[in-house]
């Protein structure tokens, strides 16, 4: 049974069709991929997903409910979130405050015990302050907890937004290029984090330029280009489809060995 | 470690309004002082609104209007003792703020300043035109609050200066504190996300306009109890209180001391209420210099005077 479901979605942005009749579903404890060249309309459909964008036709369905175009802080009450291919830092907060408002779901209550500080309030603050350091932890960001979270690098920055979006335990995790400006051993960090959250039953749907960590983690992969879907299968199934090869992967391989 | 933090800045201003009155080289500073308070008060109101969740208001001074304005006319129309119009009008401004902030505060930037700005116009307008109720744009007196005559029996004789030093000081402390709580909880730090990014915010659950709303409705109730005071202290109102003058000089002492600092809208308070005392030129161009500072503040201290001498002094230490 899928967690998250997708149906012919589209939505055009003036005359151009960014995303166009796109289907697909992700299981608990699933990898899907999605992949293809720049502007083919990944992010656009992360967009719709997760209520940002509404979508011009098409429709999402959540643990099997309707929840197309449904506001994003109610998706995240559901449990869906995602972090940002272009990052979106709380940049004047510290690196622990950034993850902390992750947990705001966990740790909001009355205002008048927050104005008044609360025992209660108080109490709320300090639980998860310790579940933050420990997500910092996971992304090796405990030393900079204390840090204004605009001082950090780029990489460093996406490892935050991940740890930010595992704050609120989500059952579906959409990632936008996390390895995006991370070096060598980041990305094999990022990778194993990404094997380990879906191991414990979240359903991930990545996008992710490196293709050797595509390959090796996805489950299942969906291909758009210019807005359609092209092609969906296994790593290897995909790999092995001329359609693909001719619009993304070739032309991909060759950039991958010219970086390396 | 917040916690501490917390109280270290709340005792070093309570022990600076301790010491303060030992320089004073008349009973006539105690005024100054109580007004720095008052209008600290109002400031650190918009450090919530501004500083905490990055909307602007540049109509607030319409709040103090409704705060002083319920001082001056429910004591006699609806016969309320002065302390219980404080909260008559506090709770006014509330509920307005929640009324108007809801379709406001979907509004952004530019779009947002001018908004609040008309409101805080309506309310001048209204005060300066009903005239039966208000005496227009003359302004009208204001009752006693009557607690000083209360400590005078209780045997405590002081100066009306040091009466409303005392009392704006406290109520001030009071504000700090409240906005030092709200600083480090789940609202407040919901407030400073969605000011670092809304869409993120949302993505981790936050009702981006509900939390503007609440920073809205708080920083208004500020303002009102600010406006409250200033009119009980005076005995006498007029509706400037409530006029564009007053937002932009609410908006300059915020963005002077630092937006995002309850300490530092403190500081721009004190600096920009003892200004006009100690040039007296000051008071005849007081649009250009509030321009001015405004400019300057922007271009070389664009986090405000506290927080660039912190960072300067944190820079230096490592
Ligand atoms: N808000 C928008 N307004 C207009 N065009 C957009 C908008 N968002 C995306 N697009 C366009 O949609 C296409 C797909 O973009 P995007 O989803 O960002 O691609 P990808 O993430 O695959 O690189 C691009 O041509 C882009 O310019
Ligand atoms: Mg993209």
């Amino acid at each position: 049974m899928s967690i998250l479901e997708v149906k012919g979605l589209g939505i055009s942005f003036g005359g151009l069709r960014a995303v166009n009749d796109v289907s697909f579903a992700v299981k608990p404890g699933e990898i899907v991929s999605v992949i293809g060249p720049n502007g083919a309309g990944k992010t656009t459909l992360f967009n719709m997903i997760s209520g940002v964008y509404m979508p011009g036709v098409g429709q999402v369905f959540l643990e099997g409910q309707d929840i197309t175009a449904r506001a994003p802080y109610l998706l995240a009450r559901q449990g869906l979130t995602r972090t940002f291919q272009n990052l979106q830092i709380f940049q004047e907060m510290t690196v622990l405050e950034n993850v902390i408002a992750g947990f705001h779901l966990t740790e909001r209550g009355p205002i008048w015990a927050d104005l008044l500080s609360w025992p209660s309030a108080r109490k709320r603050a300090g639980e998860v302050r310790n579940g933050a350091y420990e997500l910092l932890t996971r992304v090796r960001l405990e030393k900079a907890a204390e840090e204004e979270a605009g001082n950090l690098s780029y990489g460093a920055l996406k490892r935050l937004e991940i740890a930010r979006a595992l704050a609120m335990s989500p059952k579906v995790l959409l990632l936008d290029e996390p390895a995006a400006g991370c070096n060598a051993v980041e990305t094999e960090e990022i990778d194993a984090l990404i094997a380990e959250l879906a191991a414990s039953g979240i359903a991930i749907l990545l996008v992710e330029h490196d293709m050797k960590m595509v390959m090796r983690i996805s489950n299942h992969i969906v291909v758009l280009d210019h807005g359609e879907k092209i092609a969906e299968g296994t790593p290897t199934e995909v790999s092995r489809n001329p359609d693909v090869i001719a619009a993304y992967l070739g032309s991909e391989e060759e950039t991958a060995h010219a970086d390396g | 470690m917040t916690c501490r933090r917390k109280w270290i800045q709340i005792s070093i201003i309570a022990a600076i309004m301790l010491v303060l009155p030992f320089f004073f080289p008349s009973g006539y500073y105690y005024r100054v002082g109580a007004l720095v308070f008052v209008n600290a008060l109002s400031v650190v109101g918009l450090v919530i609104l501004v500083g905490y969740a990055g909307q602007i208001s540049l109509g607030h001074a319409g709040f103090a209007g409704i705060g002083a304005y319920a001082c001056a006319l429910a004591p006699t129309h609806l016969g309320l003792h002065p302390a219980v119009a404080i909260l008559l009008g506090a709770l006014i401004s509330a509920a307005l703020a929640l009324l108007i902030g809801r379709p406001i505060l979907r509004l952004k930037g530019y779009y947002l300043g001018v908004a609040t700005l008309g409101f805080g116009i309506l309310v001048s307008m209204v005060l300066s035109n009903e005239r039966a109720l208000t005496g227009g744009p003359d302004g009208m007196s204001v009752p006693d609050l009557g607690l000083r005559s209360l400590l005078r029996d209780m045997g405590w004789r002081i100066s009306g200066g040091e009466f409303w030093y005392g009392l704006n000081a406290v109520v001030l402390l009071i504000g700090i504190w409240i906005a030092l709580n709200l600083y480090q909880s789940a609202t407040g730090r919901a407030m400073r996300a969605l000011h670092g990014s809304e869409v993120a915010a949302q993505t981790v659950g936050i009702d981006v306009p509900r939390i503007k709303l609440q920073a809205f409705v708080i920083s208004a109730v500020y303002a009102s109890v600010a406006g409250s005071l200033l009119a009980l202290q005076n005995g006498f109102i007029t509706p400037e209180v409530a006029g564009f003058m007053h937002s932009v000089e609410m908006v300059t002492m915020a963005v002077l001391g630092g937006v995002g600092s309850v300490l530092g809208a403190t500081l721009g308070a004190a600096i920009l209420t003892l200004l006009p005392q100690v040039l007296t030129v000051f008071a005849e161009y007081e649009q250009l210099v509030l321009g001015l500072i405004m400019v300057l503040v922007m271009i070389f201290l664009p986090r405000g005077l506290l927080p660039s001498i912190v960072a300067k002094l944190r820079g230096r230490g490592e």
